[in-house]
């Protein structure tokens, strides 16, 4: 069997690992699964793009391919912008739609589905202004170099790894350094005590939102470099994603990253035995897994 | 003229019918027992295929092909839909009430991938034709025809509602709607939630099954292509149009969205350009999504929301305590 299965399997699970941490946090702090998370990465992987068109029409320079890579300057900068504005994107749904049900105290169920009729909304928008036809970052073809052991990746793809890996170990020291990762740790375990105790639960709500919708910007963004982007990438990647935080425990931020990795790998070991018809199917299969066999996941506390 | 115009409003009638049995089965699920399902198109189309591959002539290249009645193909389709709700709900109705909508999630995605490539059984991308349709020596009389699906179809809708609001009357329904406002409440009289809550679901599905034949027998073609997320989007916005809980504002809501939807696609296709039939389309289902928000923030008893029990004792003690 060829071997180049591991570095495909990798890099799918990198991006849904990235964009199943947003899910998680969500989930254990505003305790709701937000069926609106995959176009977070959509409308991140559009706005880099149109930013990073924006400054290729300002100067020539910015899109000169930065040593091996397909993308010059313009892609970073426009990454770093992107990340900004779907963070704020996020914070704008929930100013609009999820916060009035939590003030209202309503059932989490009514949340779930109004994320669901948000996702048809933004989705159907990107559709609308950009149609569906897929779009590229750069038309630049890269040559896959060879890593040893019949493995092969372009430049891009491993830039890509390691930056998801940066992003991973970032969100993990937040989490467990930082004064505010233990205050959404507080929220997440006991809101009402968590408040009682001084911890401003607002601040904690805003920064997940925008914590999750940043991560599902660079899993949009690695998504749309590596294969495309379309207006249906993050709800072709929702399945994936659920089933990822599911898998890894819900709350827990390396049990998402393991269970993406899982997940990707696992896909591309059925699209190499059974055929690519299929990968689909297997977040399915995984989820079912989970939920028959341990639904509190890998990592996950029991309720 | 006038002709066509009657025999316009039977099809069209037909088709918002086909829907409202869908939503019923909806109201079953969510407005009865609040168990959230995001993949009611799945349901749909096993019950559209199922009743197909039972109902159609014998094909060379496709498994099925049995020639059997309508009706057997209706009755197999309900059964064969309950079987997969009574499976996804057996294994997660019994964990937080999300798992519910991400596992009806997975069965959506997988029933729409097993409708394009297990094609010995589904056709394929190209579906399955020459569905039996009912009163089919009636077709060269094109009103009188339309007149009779009608006719059908306000029958089967009636019966279910008759029967639905009887099983919402009956201690079964009673039950359900203590659970669904207090589950510990009705666990401490004895009930067992998770076997009702199954029984809901399973019933649910049975109906949306049902409705997925009946679709496919009037139609009488079908494709992976109609059983796309929006179908599921589109029902939901029928039941909260006119407010879950309340059978006949399932009906209503059904009929109304319809007749929306039908007559904004009529304009699409009237006054937009080709070219940008596709955008406008979008822009449709935005709307949808929009407006199943705004429902949700503003009005979220729908125009005929569920009068709950205890405001409907608030109006009446007045005027006992009159007499």
């Amino acid at each position: 069997m060829n071997p180049q299965f591991l570095m495909d399997g990798l890099i799918a699970g990198a991006i849904i690992g990235l964009g199943a941490i947003g899910v998680t946090l969500t989930y254990s702090i505003l305790r709701f699964s937000n069926f609106a998370h995959g176009e977070f990465l959509t409308w991140g992987a559009y706005l880099a793009l149109c930013i990073s068109s924006a400054l290729g029409v300002l100067g020539a320079g910015f899109t000169t391919p930065l040593g091996p890579f397909s993308f010059g300057w313009s892609l970073p900068i426009a990454a770093v912008l992107a990340i900004a504005l779907t963070g704020l994107l996020a914070l704008a749904v929930d100013a609009l739609l999820f916060s009035s049900f939590r003030r209202r105290g309503s059932a989490i169920i009514i949340m779930v589905m109004a994320s669901f009729g948000a996702s048809l909304a933004l989705r159907s928008l990107l559709e609308f202004l950009f149609t569906s036809k897929p779009a590229y970052f750069s038309q630049a073809l890269q040559i896959a170099m060879k890593l040893g052991g019949g493995l092969r990746a372009t430049p891009d793809q491993l830039a890509m790894l390691v930056v998801a890996l940066v992003s991973v170990i970032a969100v993990h020291l937040i989490m467990t350094r930082t004064d505010i990762g233990r205050a959404m740790r507080a929220v997440s375990e006991n809101p009402g005590l968590a408040g009682i105790a001084g911890i401003d639960v607002r601040g904690v709500i805003r920064t997940v939102w925008f914590l999750g919708a940043a991560l599902a910007c660079i899993a949009g963004m690695m998504s749309g470099l590596i294969i495309q982007i379309r207006p249906y990438l993050g709800h072709d990647l929702l399945l994936p994603l659920f089933a990822a935080a599911i898998l890894g425990g819900i709350g827990s931020v390396p049990g998402a990253m393991i269970a993406g990795l899982v997940i990707g790998l696992c896909e591309a070991f059925t699209v190499q035995i059974i055929g690519a018809e299929w990968r689909s199917a297997v977040s399915f299969a995984i989820l079912i897994a989970v939920l028959v066999v341990r639904p509190r996941g890998l990592f996950g506390k029991a309720s | 003229m006038m002709l066509d115009l009657l025999a316009y409003s039977a099809f069209f009638l037909t088709m918002a019918l086909t829907y409202a049995v869908i939503s019923l089965g909806l109201n079953v699920q969510w407005g009865m027992t609040g168990l959230f399902n995001v993949g009611i198109a799945a349901f749909v189309a096993v019950g559209a295929y199922t009743s197909a591959i039972l109902t159609t002539p014998e094909t060379a290249d496709r498994f099925g092909g049995f020639d059997m009645p309508i009706a057997v193909g209706w009755l197999g389709a309900a059964i064969v839909s309950a079987a997969l709700s009574w499976g996804v709900g057996a294994l997660t109705i019994r964990l937080r009430a999300d798992y519910l909508a991400i596992a009806t999630f997975g069965v959506a995605v997988t029933v729409q991938l097993c409708m394009l490539n297990l094609q010995p059984l589904t056709g394929g991308a190209f579906g399955i034709g020459f569905i039996p349709r009912p009163f089919a020596d009636l077709q060269a009389d094109a009103l009188l025809f339309s007149l009779a699906n009608c006719g059908l179809m306000v029958v089967v809708v009636l019966a279910l509602y008759l029967g639905l609001q009887h099983l919402s009357r009956s201690p079964w329904g009673r039950v359900l709607r203590a659970i669904r406002e207090d589950e510990t409440a009705a666990q401490a009289l004895g009930k067992q939630s998770v076997r009702f809550r199954l029984e809901a679901f399973t019933v649910g599905g049975a109906i949306m099954g049902l409705a997925g034949a009946a679709q496919a027998h009037f139609i009488g073609f079908i494709a992976p292509d109609n059983y796309m997320p929006v179908l599921t989007f589109q029902v939901w916005a029928m039941l909260i149009v006119g407010g879950s809980g309340n059978n006949r504002g399932a009906i209503a809501g059904a009929v109304l969205v319809w007749g929306l939807w039908a007559v904004t696609a009529a304009a699409v296709s009237a006054f937009v350009p080709p070219e940008d039939q596709a955008r406008a389309a979008a822009l449709q289902i935005v709307a949808i999504g929009v407006g199943l928000c705004l429902m949700l923030l503003l009005r979220p008893r729908g125009l005929f929301g569920e009068v709950s029990p205890l405001a409907r004792l608030r109006t009446r003690s007045p005027a006992s305590a009159k007499e």
